[in-house]
């Protein structure tokens, strides 16, 4: 019996029904996808049925009563300037991260890549940003904003640029463009990592095949390393993808999604309306209109962009 | 063919002398400029390092709350990641190594939520915390910290489990080892790297983490790290140079980690990108 048990494990069948391994077998199941499940219902499920409810009511979070108001909440979401225009800085963001970010990371990922050893050095300078929290590389760039004694108008001071100085984060003009900056500044070495990885990962052979057959460095960058790279530029863009629509820590200690608007985004609207200005079941609304857009974009990408390959721990 | 050669040559090194400093001014202006007194910050170049250092700074932090949120931090981070570590390797056994009905409908649900925005979890995460009494407690972080991190966590734990070779789950078997053992004593042990690697990955985000922090915590002697940093700044906006102090000292326990661990950081941080 026990040959037949271990034959049934292997192929991958329960054990037969009835036996005290099975009962054992299924207890252990039950037993251990509990907790996780048990974590994922009060801390994800729960709360997202719970705000698709609240969106319905008018609620300032403290009175014991909360009115229904149907799909007023909705409408008032459809007319709301403010979350449509907060939404359009979120698609700014997202197109110009993309746009730069992964760029700008292959690049410097092609340097690190060809450079010598002294690139050790480099590579560890740049993955700092990686290692801060996002609200204290909002903090440090308030003070490097800063226009009068900022080191950004100091360096452009210094080279004789000062008619380019501007108020960074107090022009609404350019605000969101100062930010994405920063934005740009802390996840570049992150793309450059994860597209060194995958350089890392192409066979020298084919280098060394290519070279021979007459290839130059250029050609053998368009024609065979970014081909290849394309798996880790698809993760690249859906990563880039969900930050964007999702960004939040930076912007609201750098802004707080001002200077009148221009840096607001679907996140800190959402957090403003539910926390600061108490109307619970607005933010709910926003809350939940910011879930469907993140999880409709960002799901259409996961499963473009969804593959069969090897383990990721073979690498 | 020389001078091309050299040109980019020339080119490559202009580039990355540009990204380094891009890169590193900030920093550098980060850590010289807690050494500077008010005073001194305002009167001379952001440039220029302090002509008198000064410690007073770091002085004060010391004396302040900075331990207080940095044991904050160490104690929520530390439980969430092993919580998230058994919870989440519990369930990638199963996953990789049992069969039953619901088993991947179930595992396509759990990734699923890694495109789940937390912002959507805020207001019930909060009004939960408050009807529970653990509002202002550390307590309230550990549960939305560990369900944002299963994700990811049973998905690369369960790729991982089913790399252990079945042969020897088999002999243990054969030798009358029922499930709950052979988790334990067998697959737990061999699952060390991975799990090594995820905790490290988990680790440096949690310790990073701001919003929950915000809407669950209002008191400075329980605030995590970002949370400090942040209310430090909104009550000394003034005070530049202790602020960046401050960001200074906040900053420097994960570089230090990553001067020691630099592999195992990267590596943990691809694949969670990769896959995630």
């Amino acid at each position: 019996m026990g040959v037949e048990m271990v034959e049934r494990a292997r192929v991958g069948k329960a054990p037969k029904r009835g036996t005290a391994y099975q009962r054992e077998y299924s207890l252990c199941a039950v037993v251990f996808l509990l907790p996780m499940i048990f974590f994922l219902v009060v801390f994800v499920v729960w709360p997202i049925l719970s705000s698709a409810q609240m969106s319905l009511f008018a609620w300032n979070g403290v009175s014991p009563t909360r009115q229904y108001v149907g799909f007023q909440n909705w409408s008032r979401l459809i007319g709301d300037r403010i979350f449509w225009s907060a939404f359009r800085n979120n698609l700014t963001v997202l197109v110009l991260s993309i746009v730069i970010q992964i760029p700008m990371g292959m690049a410097l990922a092609v340097l690190v890549s060809n450079g010598g050893r002294w690139m050790v050095v480099f590579k560890t300078v740049c993955f700092l940003p990686m290692l801060m929290s996002s609200v204290a590389i909002g903090i440090l760039f308030k003070y490097v904003y800063d226009p009068y004694f900022g080191v950004l108008t100091a360096s452009l001071k210094a080279v004789g640029l000062s008619p380019l100085v501007r108020n960074w984060l107090g022009d609404p003009q350019i605000a969101l463009y100062s930010v994405i900056a920063v934005v740009c500044w802390q996840f570049i070495p992150f793309y450059m990592i994860l597209f060194e990885a995958g350089i890392a990962g192409i066979p020298v052979e084919l280098h060394e095949a290519a070279i021979i057959d007459g290839a130059t460095e250029n050609q053998y960058f368009w024609h065979i390393t970014l081909p290849l790279l394309w798996g880790t530029t698809r993760a690249a863009v859906s990563l880039a993808l969900f930050g964007s629509l999702t960004y939040f820590d930076l912007v609201w200690v750098m802004t707080t999604g001002g200077p009148s608007g221009a840096t607001e985004l679907m996140a800190t609207y959402m957090v403003k309306k539910a926390f600061l200005s108490t109307e619970v079941g607005y933010g709910s609304t926003v809350a939940f209109a910011m879930f469907l857009i993140v999880v409709l974009i960002s799901g259409i990408a996961f499963f473009v962009t969804r593959r069969k390959e090897s383990s990721p721990w073979s690498s | 063919m020389v001078i091309v050669k050299a040109f980019k040559k020339v080119m490559m090194f202009g580039f990355t002398t540009i990204w380094l400093l891009v890169a590193g001014v900030p920093f550098y202006f980060m850590a010289q400029s807690g050494f500077k007194g008010q005073f001194e910050f305002l009167a001379i170049s952001v440039w220029a390092l302090p002509k008198h250092p000064t410690l007073a700074n770091f002085a004060s932090l010391m004396k302040g709350s900075f331990f207080i949120s940095f044991g904050n931090s160490l104690i929520v981070v530390i439980l969430s990641v092993g919580i998230i570590l058994l919870v989440s390797a519990m369930a990638s056994f199963v996953f990789a190594r049992m069969k039953f009905r619901f088993s991947s409908p179930l595992f396509s649900l759990v990734i699923a939520g890694l495109i789940v925005p937390i912002h959507i979890t805020l207001i019930p995460v909060y009004l939960l915390t408050i009807r529970i009494g653990l509002y202002n407690s550390l307590w309230a972080l550990i549960g939305p910290y560990v369900a944002f991190h299963i994700p990811i966590t049973v998905f690369l734990l369960t790729e991982f489990m089913r790399t252990i070779p079945k042969e020897l789950e088999d002999a243990a078997r054969m030798d009358g080892c029922g499930p709950f053992r052979l988790f334990f004593t067998i697959i737990l042990p061999l699952s060390k790297p991975g799990l090594a690697t995820l905790a490290i990955y988990n680790a440096v985000f949690l310790w990073n983490e701001f919003i929950f922090a915000y809407i669950l915590i209002s008191s400075p002697e329980r605030s995590t790290l970002p949370l400090a940093v942040v209310q430090y700044q909104g009550q000394y906006f003034s005070n530049i140079p202790a602020i960046l102090a401050l960001l200074t000292v906040s900053s420097l326990p994960l570089i230090l980690i990553y001067v020691v661990m630099q592999e195992r950081i990267t590596k943990g941080m691809i694949m969670g990108a990769l896959k995630g």
